[in-house]
């Protein structure tokens, strides 16, 4: 049976169209998803991603933990700072990509992908020690996000200037949006300037529509999971179960900056130094040819097999089809040619430099 | 949604004008909403032959993939060029962007009436 978030009532109101993913009902749209995609691009949009997971790790020796689970560096953080990182297995590939908040001192939140929970917090328990317990809280906490270069004008009508995290990966909890507590977290998956909000369940509907009504004048869309995808992909962030799995390792993903191998131990380190340089690179393909470009499309190089595409649509913003491609190294330097059997099809594509979209400084 | 009294449909949401004995091939409103916004369209070519209830073309959305079916077996007599440059106008006006005019027609899938065919929809929701 699929879970409904606490906004679903507002989505179907609103007319989303409903689907099932990662067991939640949730708008896969509402107006289209080039609309919603453009609207993020030039304005702003608002999404429910309540279906994430949500766990708070506490104890003294929370953040131990988390620097031997995960690949990044969790030494040395403020208040409030947030930090991505992949959580790998014993193997080097990668159980899921997550973001931890530090909220003080041995108390940490941390956000997971909605179809990882439950192996997640296998994964925790299993390997937690010392002085630290980690609980799921997702079932509690709602997540909003609002994405585009409008949205720190919208946000600036409903709280105060010193609410308003500065810093990217930076969050404020605690804080109360027009009576509703909730924290501000300067974070978010679309490639556009925006703010990520935590909120109790029962709060959500109140809070969208304040949202909703706030943004009016600046052109505040409706966004559904299909433009979710498409400006994540436009925007090259790599997607679990697509650019990463329990059988790629982060560095294959491109994700080295977040693998600090300087590190005294972490759970997969030992494999990733045996296996040394990734014989194989997530790339950026731009399709050349006539078609589009999905996942698990094998790519030819000078007629042999080099790889399979992990993600692949037509970019509303750009305007042409690209894929995100796990190839063999001697086919990953920009301006490479190679061509992708699109069912039964070869299609001609060229390995460019990622990000495909990169938003313009203000 | 708009369907068209003097259009006949399948069960498939494909649409047939028929003209003479040429027929006219496109998809349906209900089809092009559900589908939502089209970027890609994958036409055959004028002299291929077609099959009722065979794939013809394919259609692409910013999500998905979907296969379009041939109501009517016969070969192609013309294709409307103009969708593979512009397939949102699908989107925008489905019964006036024609996909292929099929002639030498030798067999024709049961069909629906307008009315049938909006009957048919309710019942499937």
């Amino acid at each position: 049976m699929d879970k409904k978030t606490p906004l679903y009532d507002t989505h179907v109101k609103a007319k989303g169209k409903i689907v099932s993913f990662a067991g939640y009902l949730l708008p896969v749209q509402y107006e289209g998803v080039m609309a919603e995609h453009m609207a993020v691009r030039e304005r702003c949009g608002l999404f429910d991603v309540s279906h994430m997971g949500e766990f708070v790790l506490t104890g003294k020796d929370a953040g131990k933990n988390l620097n031997a689970l995960l690949t990044n560096d969790y030494s040395h953080m403020e208040d409030g700072q947030a930090r991505y990182s992949p959580m790998c297995n014993e193997q080097g590939g990668v159980v899921d990509d997550l973001i931890v908040y530090k909220v003080r001192e041995d108390h940490y939140f941390i956000v997971v992908n909605a179809a990882n929970k439950e192996k997640d917090l296998a994964w925790m328990q299993a390997h937690i020690f010392g002085d630290a317990v980690c609980q799921d809280v997702s079932d509690r906490v709602a997540l909003i996000a609002l994405q585009g270069p409008k949205a720190d004008q919208i946000l600036k009508k409903l709280v105060p200037d010193e609410a308003i995290p500065k810093k990217y990966y930076t969050c404020k909890f605690d804080q109360n949006l027009q009576g509703i507590r909730c924290g501000i977290s300067k974070t978010g998956y679309t490639g556009e300037e925006g703010y990520e909000f935590y909120l109790e369940g029962k709060d959500a509907p109140a809070f969208w529509d304040l949202l909703m009504k706030a943004g009016k004048e600046e052109g505040l869309a409706a966004c559904g999971l299909g433009a979710r995808d498409t400006l994540r992909l436009e925007a090259a962030m790599p997607l679990y179960g697509h650019e990463m799995d329990d059988e790629i390792t982060p560095l294959e993903t491109g994700l080295g900056s977040f693998v600090k191998m300087e590190k005294q131990d972490f759970t997969g380190k030992s494999a990733l130094l045996k296996s040394g340089e990734p014989k194989r690179l997530r790339v950026g393909l731009k399709v050349v040819g006539r078609g589009i470009v999905r996942e698990q499309m094998d790519v030819y190089g000078n007629g042999k097999l080099v790889g399979k595409t992990t993600s692949g649509t037509h970019c509303p913003y750009l305007g042409y089809a690209v894929a995100m491609a796990l190839l063999s190294k001697d086919y990953t330097q920009p301006g490479t040619r190679v061509e992708v059997e699109v069912r039964g099809r070869k299609v001609e594509a060229e390995v460019v430099s990622l990000p495909f979209y990169k938003r313009k400084k203000q | 949604m708009q369907f068209p009294e003097e259009l006949k449909y399948v069960k498939s949401h494909e649409w047939i004008k028929v003209e003479g004995d040429q027929a006219r091939i496109g998809i349906s409103d209900y089809a092009q909403d559900a589908l939502g916004d089209l970027v890609f369209v994958n036409l055959p070519e004028v002299g291929d032959e077609v099959e009722a209830g065979d794939v013809f073309a394919d259609v692409e959305s910013v999500k998905a993939v979907s296969d379009i079916y041939s109501p009517v077996s016969g070969i192609v007599a013309a294709v409307n060029e103009e969708l593979m440059e512009n397939p949102e106008k699908i989107n925008v006006d489905p019964y006036g962007a024609w996909m292929i005019l099929v002639e030498k027609i030798t067999e024709t899938e049961e069909c629906m009436d307008a009315a049938q065919y909006r009957e048919y929809i309710e019942n499937q929701e």
